[in-house]
C-alpha cells in the first residue's frame, strides 16, 4: 500500500498586498511523510508554521511550490495542484481534520454535526446517528446536549463535538490541530485512547499537541518544524 | 465522482456599448456543486448571472447545459420556447426581491402550484398536497396556504419563493443575493434552510452574493469579480483563508468580527 501522505519540497509565503506587498515567508522546503498507523507530532514554538502546514495539507492554504501527495481512492493525488472538486472529494473520503475551534452552523444539532461526514458519504441517517451517539457518549458529552446546536456550548464541549465529528469516519489520514487544548484530564485520556485505536486501524495521523503528557502518549515521532523555518535559515 | 459537468461556460462576455459588464468568464459546474460569485456592487456579478441564466444575451461566448437526456445544448441556440420550458422546470431562479419571483396577488399555494401546472400537472388535489408539503419544508405554516404573499413577512416571502422554485425538482438553481434585504436572524434561518435543501436534493447552484459569510456557509467554490473580470477563484475555504489577489485580501480583511 502506498504511503498515505508524502510532503515534498513545499514552500509557503504570504504576500500582504495591503501592506505594500510585504512578503512573509512561512515555511521553506518542507519534506516529510506519514506512514500508515503512525502518529507524527509537529513540534516547535508557536508561530513557527505548524498550523499552516496542516492548513496546506487540508487545502485551506495554497502553496507556492512543492507537492502534497495523498493516497486517495486508488491513486495518488497532489492536493497542492488539483481542482477544488478533487480537494473536496479527498476531504470526504480520505483526509479528516479536527480543528481547534468548531465552526458552528445555526440550528444544526450536535449529533447531526457529528453524523454529517458519514451522511456525506452516503451512510444512512439511522446508522450515522447511532455512531455519532456512541462517540459523544464515549467523550462524556451530556446526553441532554446532543439535540442542541453547539453554538452555546462551552469550549470543551464544542471541542468534543469537533473530535467526534473528526473521528467518526474511517478516513485514512487525520489532521489534528490541538484537539485536546480545552479538555480536562479525563477527556484527554479518552482522546488519547481514540488516537491509539485509530493507529491500530492503520490511520496516518499528523497533529499539533501542546500538552506534553498527551504528546508523549500519542507521538511515534516528533517533527521539528523550526527546521523548515525561513527565519532560522536567515539567522 | 460524477465525471460530466452539468453546465459549461466558456468565454462569456457582455458589453454595454463600450463599457464592460463581464469579460471572458469560463468555468464548469458539476452536479451537486455550489458556486458563489462574490464582488462589490458594479463588479459584474449580476450581469454574469443573467448571462448564464438566459435573462440577458451575452455579447460573446457559449453557455451549455446538460439536458436530462444527457446531451449538452447551447442555451443561445435553443428556441425561446425551449429556454422558457427549461427555466420553468429544470432550473430555478431566486431573486433578491421576492416580489420579482412571486405573483403577489395569488395565494401561496397557487404560487407553488403554478410551476407544477407548467409541467403538465392537472390534478388539483395532488397539486395542493405537494404545495402543502413544500410550504412545510420551507417552514411556512400550512394554514397560510390560501393567503397571498402580500400578507407575508420578507423572510416568509423569500422562503415561499424558494419553495416555488424547488417544487419541480430542478437540477440547477440561480440565486441573486438570496439573503439580501433580510434581518440577520431571518438570514441565518434562510441560509440554514437553503443549505439543508441543497444537500438533501443534491442541487447545483450558482449564488451571487456580496456577503462572504453567505459564500462560506453555502458554497464549495468561489469566484471573485472586479470590474467585470474574474480576478480570483478556487475552493471557498482557500479563497477566504488565503486570499491571493490584492482586491480579495481587501474584501476578506474588511469583514467585521463579531
Amino acid at each position: 500500500m502506498a504511503t498515505p501522505l508524502v510532503v515534498s519540497e513545499v514552500f509557503k509565503s504570504f504576500t500582504m498586498h495591503l501592506r505594500d506587498g510585504l512578503k512573509l515567508a512561512v515555511v521553506n522546503d518542507v519534506n516529510f511523510s506519514v506512514a500508515s498507523g503512525e502518529c507524527v507530532v509537529l513540534g516547535g514554538p508557536s508561530g513557527i508554521g505548524k498550523s499552516s502546514i496542516l492548513k496546506m495539507l487540508y487545502g485551506n492554504y495554497a502553496v507556492d511550490a512543492g507537492q502534497i501527495l495523498v493516497a486517495h481512492r486508488d491513486r495518488i493525488v497532489n492536493v497542492a495542484a488539483v481542482d477544488p472538486r478533487t480537494v473536496l472529494d479527498v476531504r470526504r473520503h480520505t483526509m479528516g481534520y479536527v480543528s481547534q475551534f468548531l465552526r458552528t452552523v445555526p440550528r444544526v444539532s450536535a449529533i447531526d454535526v457529528v453524523a454529517e461526514p458519514l451522511l456525506a458519504r452516503g451512510v444512512n441517517a439511522g446508522e450515522a446517528r447511532d455512531k455519532a451517539a456512541a462517540l459523544l457518549a464515549g467523550l462524556n458529552l451530556p446526553r441532554e446536549l446532543w439535540n442542541l446546536p453547539p453554538a452555546t456550548f462551552s469550549g470543551g464541549e464544542q471541542q468534543r463535538v469537533n473530535i467526534a465529528r473528526g473521528f467518526i469516519t474511517d478516513h485514512r489520514i487525520l489532521l489534528l490541530d490541538e484537539p485536546t487544548a480545552s479538555l480536562d484530564a479525563a477527556n484527554r485520556k479518552v482522546v488519547v485512547s481514540m488516537i491509539a485505536a485509530k493507529k491500530a486501524e492503520g490511520v496516518a495521523m499528523l497533529g499539533i499537541f501542546h500538552d506534553e503528557e498527551v504528546r508523549e502518549a500519542v507521538a511515534d515521532r516528533i517533527l521539528d518544524v523550526s527546521a523548515f523555518s525561513p527565519r532560522r535559515a536567515a539567522a | 465522482m460524477n465525471d460530466t459537468p452539468l453546465f459549461k461556460v466558456s468565454g462569456v462576455s457582455k458589453f454595454y456599448g463600450q463599457r464592460i459588464g463581464c469579460k471572458d468568464v469560463s468555468f464548469d459546474l458539476w452536479p451537486g456543486e455550489v458556486l458563489a460569485i462574490v464582488g462589490e456592487s458594479g463588479s459584474g456579478k449580476t450581469t454574469l448571472l443573467n448571462c448564464l441564466s438566459t435573462r440577458l444575451t451575452p455579447t460573446a461566448g457559449s453557455v451549455e447545459y446538460r439536458m436530462r437526456d444527457g446531451q449538452f445544448r447551447d442555451l443561445y441556440h435553443m428556441s425561446e420556447a425551449e429556454r422558457r420550458f427549461l427555466m420553468r422546470t429544470d432550473w430555478g431562479f431566486v431573486h433578491q426581491n421576492p416580489a420579482d419571483g412571486l405573483r403577489m396577488t395569488v395565494s401561496a399555494g397557487a404560487n407553488v402550484g403554478e410551476r407544477l401546472m407548467a409541467i403538465g400537472d392537472r390534478h388539483y388535489g395532488n397539486i395542493r398536497a405537494t404545495a402543502t408539503d413544500w410550504l412545510s419544508r420551507v417552514e411556512i405554516s400550512t394554514d397560510r396556504i390560501d393567503d397571498q404573499p402580500r400578507a407575508f413577512s420578507g423572510g416568509m416571502r423569500q422562503r415561499l419563493q424558494i419553495a416555488r422554485n424547488l417544487v419541480t425538482g430542478p437540477r440547477l438553481v440561480f440565486m441573486d443575493e438570496p439573503t439580501g434585504g433580510l434581518d440577520v436572524s431571518v438570514q441565518a434561518r434562510l441560509l440554514d434552510l437553503v443549505r439543508g435543501l441543497v444537500n438533501d436534493l443534491g442541487l447545483s447552484a450558482i449564488v451571487v452574493t456580496h456577503d462572504l459569510a453567505v459564500a462560506r456557509l453555502l458554497s464549495h467554490r468561489m469566484m471573485v469579480m472586479k470590474d467585470g473580470y474574474v480576478i480570483e477563484q478556487g475552493l471557498t475555504d482557500r479563497v477566504l483563508d488565503d486570499p491571493r489577489e490584492p482586491y480579495t485580501q481587501l474584501l476578506v480583511s474588511s469583514i467585521l468580527q463579531v
